[in-house]
């Protein structure tokens, strides 16, 4: 149901996966994942390794966090992070390169993995894995199948739907042995014997070769899906995939499926078979009037600039810099932010594309309407928000907007409806949180 | 005879009076057993409210003030800010209760971060409301405490009392037409606005500024936002300021307006409002 088609500007899609030299100092908020925030465990002065435990998450939903350099804590203290508010953040100041012991670095493939379910959940806590894409939800807490529940498939999600964003791609072209063997460890921890990888036809090469890969792996598959957007987001996916509906305010498991994206399950490789804590992932950094778009592999706390730097600098008629895809992503307040682990891209918007029109009055056209993936009235809910009429809201099903964006692309009004939608979501959460008690 | 008094005209004038006589007695009789009885004096109370229906009383408006006064019987613990001490007078004299004086209050903008001392260092181009903005990022000018500029709050103000300035991009706040409802105070979703005492012939002292970030980092946004360095604080002999946070507050309560707090501001976070212009003596004397 729904979708739209934003030009794809894939410019960074052949551009393999280069790694960045650590900066001089990073960053690293104890917040990066969604949940409770991480409690430092290091102190001002100490030394760190790369791959230390520098801070833990306690609460259930909550991760590890780890140095993802080495050197000498600074300080511990409010940073600006993504959103130009202050949180928490541990600061390192670089000292050479010392990774862990136990840390394997090596890039032969191991495909044997000797642990047990419950062993391969505790080793994924153990390094912080959360969700790649870029909700960041922590990856141990999926791996656990709730009680009275069953998984039948795991579906790993390779669309990468958002326009711009390559590091899905390479990732898939790059590691596509490593992935597999991710997600056989993912399969064996879930307990399923069937894995489905999507991935959108815009990609007939990364399809090609996980197609080919597959064939050594049991029981994982590779589905070719029609280019849409958001055709990567969990409900969208499964029900392309298996044609299941997940219920409105449920969650996947409720039809027995658990979607992972492959950045996750090469990061689950990585601390699995590797022992290698999450300290780095992949981020394309792309945009019309970047001189040299590219994939890069980044430690977690590397400053954007660092990277706008490396693909060519800053272009002069930079409008706006976006962290993450240009329909989910937020517009950066200021470039010396740090890459966390839900970064997926920086992308530089030129004054022209970074415009928004004029906001008129809704004429009616009902657009909004037909591309809602999830069969809301959008035009609707941002007036409903707008007017505070929060009952209404939700029996029209706010709560079920997953934030994709497609109404606001569509408009041709220039209203930002997703943004008055997503203040209706805010109040109606915590309405219901509320009433709940 | 006409075909007016046939019988068929008959017969239906008859029967339909019938059927309206018996639905008359039925409707007596179900209004006599279900009357609602309802105090008079509550029409008596809301009749003296100024129907403004602003909920700056607390309660829904000015109808369910009036239930709740003449459920109480007595004025202790009600106010209407709209209205003020004369309404509650008017009641009091009326009902013949005694009515609690209560100060006269205003909303007071604790934000002075205006285009020229906070400096916009990123263009807002999303929804124009501060609950989004709020929401997505720390402000236009850098502070995560300051002043959106948005305009929820003109917005939601029921007595026109408030206005965008397009020059600084803060709401400015006319005290004459302000009622004190605090519709403001609760739409603004950074908590800058404040109820406050109106004072003596309409003076003000306050800290208009709630940034709890440390000196430094505050400066670094806003020229004249409060650093917590508690010279107010050693300055003030009536215990009415205190500084938490990095954030100094002076409770007006305490204040008496003496205004020795205003000059020892190092970033003049610290407003008098309609106090007489002061000499020229004294300027020079805190200069030095």
């Amino acid at each position: 149901m729904g979708g739209v088609h934003p030009p794809e500007k894939k410019f960074a899609e052949k551009q393999s996966i280069e790694r960045l030299d650590p900066p001089k100092m990073v960053v690293i908020p104890l917040s990066q994942h969604l949940g409770v925030p991480a409690v430092p465990v290091v102190e001002k002065g100490d030394q760190v390794r790369c791959g230390q435990l520098i801070a833990k998450g306690e609460a259930f939903i909550s991760a590890h966090i780890h140095a993802s350099v080495s050197g000498k804590v600074v300080k511990i203290d409010q940073v600006t992070d993504t959103s130009g508010y202050r949180k928490m953040s541990v600061v390192i100041q670089v000292e050479g390169d010392e990774w862990e012991d136990g840390i394997d670095r090596d890039e032969t493939l191991i495909k044997e993995c000797s642990l047990d379910a419950g062993e391969i959940a505790r080793k994924i806590q153990e390094m912080g894995v959360v969700g790649m894409g870029g909700a960041t939800f922590p990856s141990h807490v999926k791996m656990m199948v709730p009680k009275g529940k069953k998984a039948t498939h795991l579906i790993i999600n390779g669309v990468e739907c958002e326009p711009c964003l390559t590091a899905d791609h390479r990732l898939m072209i790059e590691k596509g042995e490593e992935i597999m063997v991710g997600i056989t460890i993912q399969m064996k921890a879930l307990g399923v014997d069937k894995a489905i990888i999507g991935i959108e036809n815009n990609k007939p090469d990364a399809l090609a070769h996980m197609k080919k890969l597959a064939k050594n792996y049991p029981g994982i598959s590779v589905e070719a899906l029609k280019v849409k957007y958001p055709q990567g987001a969990e409900k969208q996916l499964i029900k392309a995939l298996l044609n299941r509906e997940v219920p409105s305010g449920k969650l996947p498991i409720e039809v027995g499926c658990v979607v992972h994206n492959v950045g996750t399950a090469f990061a689950v490789y990585e601390a699995v078979q590797k022992n290698k804590p999450l300290v780095e992932r992949v981020v394309t950094v792309s945009g019309s009037s970047v001189g040299k778009p590219s994939n890069f592999l980044v430690r977690i706390g590397t400053p954007v600039s660092a990277l706008i730097d490396a693909a060519g600098g800053l272009p002069d008629d930079a409008g706006k810099v976006i962290n993450g895809g240009p329909m989910m992503g937020k517009a950066l307040n200021d470039l010396e932010v740090p890459v966390t682990k839900g970064t997926s891209g920086i992308l530089v918007f030129t004054k022209k594309e970074s415009f928004r029109p004029q906001e008129q009055l809704c004429i009616r056209c009902a657009r909004c309407l037909t591309i809602c993936p999830m069969g809301l009235e959008p035009y609707l809910l941002a007036v409903l928000a707008d007017k505070k009429r929060l009952e209404e809201c939700e029996d029209e099903g706010i709560m079920d907007c997953m934030e994709c964006g497609s109404c606001l692309y569509i408009c041709p009004s220039g209203k930002p409806l997703l943004d008055h939608i997503r203040v209706g979501k805010n109040r109606v959460g915590k309405m219901i949180r509320e009433r709940n008690g | 005879m006409s075909a007016l008094f046939n019988e068929i005209t008959l017969f239906s004038v008859i029967s339909l009076g019938a059927i309206g006589g018996v639905a008359a007695i039925i409707l007596f009789l179900v209004a006599q057993k279900f009357r609602v009885i309802e105090d008079p004096r509550i029409d008596k109370v809301e009749e003296l409210l100024p129907a403004a229906n602003c909920g700056g009383c607390g309660l829904a408006g000015c109808r369910a003030l009036a239930e709740a006064i003449v459920k109480a019987e007595r004025l202790e613990g009600f106010h209407c800010p709209p209205g003020g001490n004369d309404v509650m007078q008017d009641i009091a004299s009326a009902m013949g209760w005694e009515a609690e004086e209560a100060d006269p209050m205003v909303a007071v903008l604790r934000c002075n971060g205006s285009r020229e001392f906070a400096p916009p260092k990123v263009r807002y181009d999303s929804a124009m409301t501060c609950a989004f903005a709020h929401a997505l990022f720390a402000g236009e000018g850098g502070c995560p405490y300051g002043c959106l500029g948005c305009g929820d709050c003109v917005l939601s103000c029921g007595f026109d009392a408030m206005h965008m300035d397009k020059e600084t991009g803060l709401p400015v706040i006319i005290d004459d037409k302000c009622v004190a409802c605090g519709a403001c105070v609760k739409e603004c979703p950074r908590n800058i606005i404040e109820l406050r005492k109106k004072g003596k012939k309409n003076r003000r002292i306050y800290v208009s500024c709630i940034n709890e970030e440390k000196g430094g980092v505050a400066r670094k946004n806003c020229k004249v936002a409060c650093i917590g360095c508690g010279k107010c604080m050693k300055e003030c002999r009536f215990d009415a300021i205190r500084v938490e946070n990095f954030l100094a507050y002076i409770d007006y309560e305490q204040c008496t307006l003496c205004r020795k707090c205003p000059p020892v501001c190092p970033t003049s976070a610290i407003h008098e409002l309609n106090f007489p212009v002061r000499k020229k003596k004294e300027a020079v004397k805190e200069e030095g």
